[in-house]
């Protein structure tokens, strides 16, 4: 069977069949003269881990904002169901010492909160020795995961993490995600991922959106690593190794996720 | 104690309190320049209030908000620099102004009162204005306060936890109006945009999270007004400019503190 191209993805496992918690349909967006997205459709259910992957200025971080309706695109249309609940985590956070902010209190600035769930959040994120902090004193790892921890504190139905490895140290990166899989267990959520990292996306990733300004193709990760659509963006070489590595990775989760084809 | 000089010290005193919490706010969001050209257009405030023969206080409110208004409109993405526009659109106001009050000719305007403040001149209708005023201007910034701090942090993550960035914006940029029209009465136009900020920036080094830098503001500028008006009786120096140098004298001196920073 091929991949969907440049499609909505058809019900590809058993996540299309639950709730639709974001859709866009078509959109563009240009920036003076340049097209930053072009006919763009993507969605993410509740349950689904979507991952867009793309190179520098394919228009990630772009689609996202449109996502969370921070920027009207010029056309198309994007959808959030009703009431929805969205945890984000930008991919810049710009941190001013003229304000002094610790952890703490940058945490309760999205969603008032005790302090025993504000401590009790850190250390599910992993950092739970930094409460006190001043915010502009810790990592930009550690940062990440602050982001993270103020995204669950809302119980969000769709959590939204641009580049949520950028300064994580390698050894923390597969930590970091398996954190992310268990998440969307937990709590039941959708989550979309921004990353340029192709190695880690594959594991718990459901969904692979291909991002060049336009979707190069979508689909299970599996089958998009080895799409031409795929090879264009990203060159035989690299298409050739996550084959490899996705598929023997297939094997270590088969009980754990839904694997039929699409 | 003189009752001029009571009303001197009750005056300055209620608009120190004002201006710390709004001080802050400007501090951390780089406002200064928009708070001098609020400043500089209120002797067109003052020219309305000769012309209209109505209590300058009231004119000089209403100009205030509706120039602030006006300004709350710019937007980031045009041709010209944000502190260039400004910088133009407040030294246009202030020469409109002396323009506007030169052809006033029956009346004799003292133009250093305006420009440098007439503490020991606050009559008593004008105490209860600047209290009033002081007091619905605290209100409102604690009021909207996890909502400002939330704006000024992260824009973009305020908009998505659902807070009404645009309207909690404006709100600020009223209320710093709203400070600077009873200020003038203090330490007069020129002045009045240093007493919100100095007290601020100097109390960065003594806090440690934004409600204590608030409260540390206030009393720093609490402090300026008493000894600035002491000093000023004592040595028959300007009131207004001695205030502001006693606030300038602390925030040299807490920059010299060797726990700053923390």
């Amino acid at each position: 069977m091929s991949i969907i191209n440049n499609a909505y993805a058809q019900p590809s496992d058993d996540v299309d069949q639950r709730e639709l918690l974001v859709e866009a349909r078509s959109v563009s967006y240009r920036i003076e003269n340049r097209q930053i997205l072009d006919s763009v459709d993507i969605s993410v259910h509740r349950g689904e881990i979507v991952t867009l992957i793309g190179t520098n200025g394919a228009g990630k971080s772009t689609l996202i904002r449109v996502l969370l309706q921070l920027i009207k695109p010029d056309q198309g249309k994007v959808t959030q169901c009703p009431g929805l609940r969205v945890g984000y985590s930008p991919q810049h956070v710009h941190r001013d010492p003229i304000l002094p902010l610790t952890v703490r209190h940058f945490l309760a600035l999205g969603e008032s909160a005790s302090l025993e769930r504000i401590r009790e959040l850190l250390e599910e994120v992993g950092v739970g020795n930094i409460l006190d902090y001043p915010i502009t004193g810790i990592s930009g790892g550690e940062l990440h995961r602050v982001m993270l921890a103020r995204a669950l504190l809302r119980k969000p139905d769709l959590l939204v993490l641009d580049e949520p490895m950028a300064g994580v140290d390698a050894a923390s990166q597969s930590e970091l995600y398996n954190l992310i899989g268990d998440i969307r267990d937990r709590y039941d959520c959708g989550i979309l991922l921004v990353s340029h990292d192709l190695y880690m996306v594959m594991a718990d990733t459901n969904t692979v959106v291909c991002l060049n300004h336009h979707v190069c193709c979508t689909g299970h990760p599996q089958n998009v690593v080895t799409h031409p659509g795929f090879i264009s963006v990203f060159g035989q070489d690299l298409s050739d190794t996550l084959a490899i590595y996705s598929h023997s990775h297939d094997h270590d989760h088969s009980t754990h996720h839904h694997e039929s084809e699409i | 104690m003189e009752d001029f000089f009571l009303r001197a010290i009750l005056g300055g005193l209620g608009f120190a309190i004002a201006a710390g919490p709004v001080g802050c706010f400007v501090v951390w969001r780089r406002m200064a320049y928009l708070g001098e050209a609020i400043a500089h257009a209120i002797l067109l405030g003052i020219a309305l209030g000769f012309l209209l023969e109505i209590q300058p206080v009231i004119t000089v409110l209403v100009t205030c908000f509706l120039f602030a208004y006006m300004l709350a409109g710019i937007e980031q993405d045009r041709m010209i620099s944000n502190d260039a526009l400004l910088g133009s659109i407040s030294h246009l106001a202030l020469a409109l102004g002396l323009v506007a009050l030169s052809f006033m000719e029956q009346i004799r305007v003292d133009l250093i009162s305006f420009l440098f403040g007439d503490i020991l001149a606050i009559s008593s209708f004008e105490l209860v204005t600047i209290y009033t005023i002081a007091a619905i201007a605290c209100m409102l910034v604690k009021w909207q306060w996890r909502n400002l701090l939330s704006i000024t942090v992260n824009q973009d993550l305020a908009a998505v936890e659902g807070v009404p960035v645009e309207k909690t914006r404006l709100l600020l940029i009223m209320v710093l109006a709203m400070v600077i029209a009873i200020g003038m009465t203090i330490v007069g136009i020129l002045l009045v945009i240093a007493m919100v900020i100095i007290p601020a920036a100097a109390a960065r080094c003594l806090a440690r999270t934004p409600g204590q830098m608030v409260v540390v503001a206030a009393m720093i500028g609490c402090l300026a007004v008493f000894s600035g008006l002491y000093g000023s009786l004592t040595w028959d120096i300007p009131a207004g400019p001695s205030i502001i140098v006693v606030a300038g004298v602390i925030f040299f001196l807490v920059n010299l503190l060797p726990f700053r920073g923390k």
